[in-house]
């Protein structure tokens, strides 16, 4: 993103948290609590404090600092399909 | 592009009125962003398509509004199942952008403010099937729905008219833009169902 300015008017975003029930069919702990490094940024945080777009197409998470896309899920007719090329590495809770 | 016959307003579709196979009517205009909507200031908006070799051409907003725009009515669909009738935008053809534009590229990535891509083939952008539309029904387009211009490219499922349009890089190979990287389609034509790869 190249523009200064602050974004317009835009539908209340969720937080992490909104990931939950969705990425429970993928992975079988809880991906919320998994710790994600932007591969843009470096910011490294849990899943949880990430911002989610949720749309009719796929369930879109950000990097709260920067934006960059870290994750894309796209609930396809043969399964979720989950893109993490912007994260640098994802890591499990540790037990 | 269906040619649209108005009814009481638009409001359903006529008998003879086909929409693509799963699809059903709305008059809403729902909203689908897959990140922050970018606030692009007509003063700083800038157009530019970069052909294979490198070489970039560039409009301001200015130059845009000095350019023989088209009144188009059309009927959009998106991908999630909704399809929209009748809608009536105003824009600059793309066959008026590119006409001094030399190129032998058979593939375009669109690209947005914010970061957004879409990729079509060149030729689905040409012939009277593409704008860079800057008004919807009648009004200066929202940013919401990609103003202050997006791409139209109505035969084509909805995502493939990319919002907040600030570039087209023409490309020998075909590339694949955000949500075709991500598991839809590559073309996504509506009649065809061309929902996912």
């Amino acid at each position: 993103m190249t523009t200064h300015d602050a974004p317009v008017h835009d539908r209340p975003t969720l937080d992490g948290s909104a990931l939950a029930g969705l990425l429970s069919e993928v992975y079988a702990f809880d991906a919320t609590l998994a710790v994600v490094r932007c591969a843009s940024c470096g910011h490294t945080d849990v899943f949880a404090r990430a911002t989610v777009y949720l749309t009719a197409m796929g369930a879109v998470v950000r990097c709260a600092t920067c934006t960059a896309v870290l994750l894309v899920v796209v609930e396809r007719p043969d399964g979720p399909r989950v893109s993490a090329s912007g994260a640098a590495w994802v890591q499990a809770p540790g037990g | 592009m269906a040619v649209v016959t108005r009814g009481f307003g638009g409001r359903r579709p006529e008998p003879e009125h086909e929409i693509p196979p799963g699809q059903f009517v709305t008059d809403d205009f729902p909203v689908l962003s897959a990140g922050p909507t970018p606030n692009v200031d007509e003063s700083r908006w800038e157009l530019t398509v970069r052909t294979e070799t490198g070489e970039g051409t560039s409009w301001s907003w200015e130059q845009l509004m000095a350019l023989p725009a088209e009144d188009v009515e059309t009927d959009i669909h998106c991908v999630t199942h909704w399809s929209k009738l009748g809608t009536t935008w105003r824009g600059v053809s793309l066959d008026t952008l590119l006409a001094d534009v030399e190129t032998s590229a058979e593939f375009v990535m669109a690209r947005s403010y914010g970061g957004y891509t879409t990729n079509l083939p060149l030729q689905d952008l040409l012939d009277g099937q593409a704008w860079v539309a800057f008004e919807f029904e009648g009004e200066p387009l929202d940013p919401v729905h990609g103003g202050p211009a997006r791409l139209l490219v109505p035969h084509l499922y909805f995502w493939k008219s990319a919002k907040w349009l600030r570039g087209l890089d023409l490309m020998d190979d075909e590339d694949l833009g955000f949500w075709e990287q991500n598991g839809y389609h590559a073309y996504g034509d509506p009649w065809l169902e061309q929902r996912y790869a």
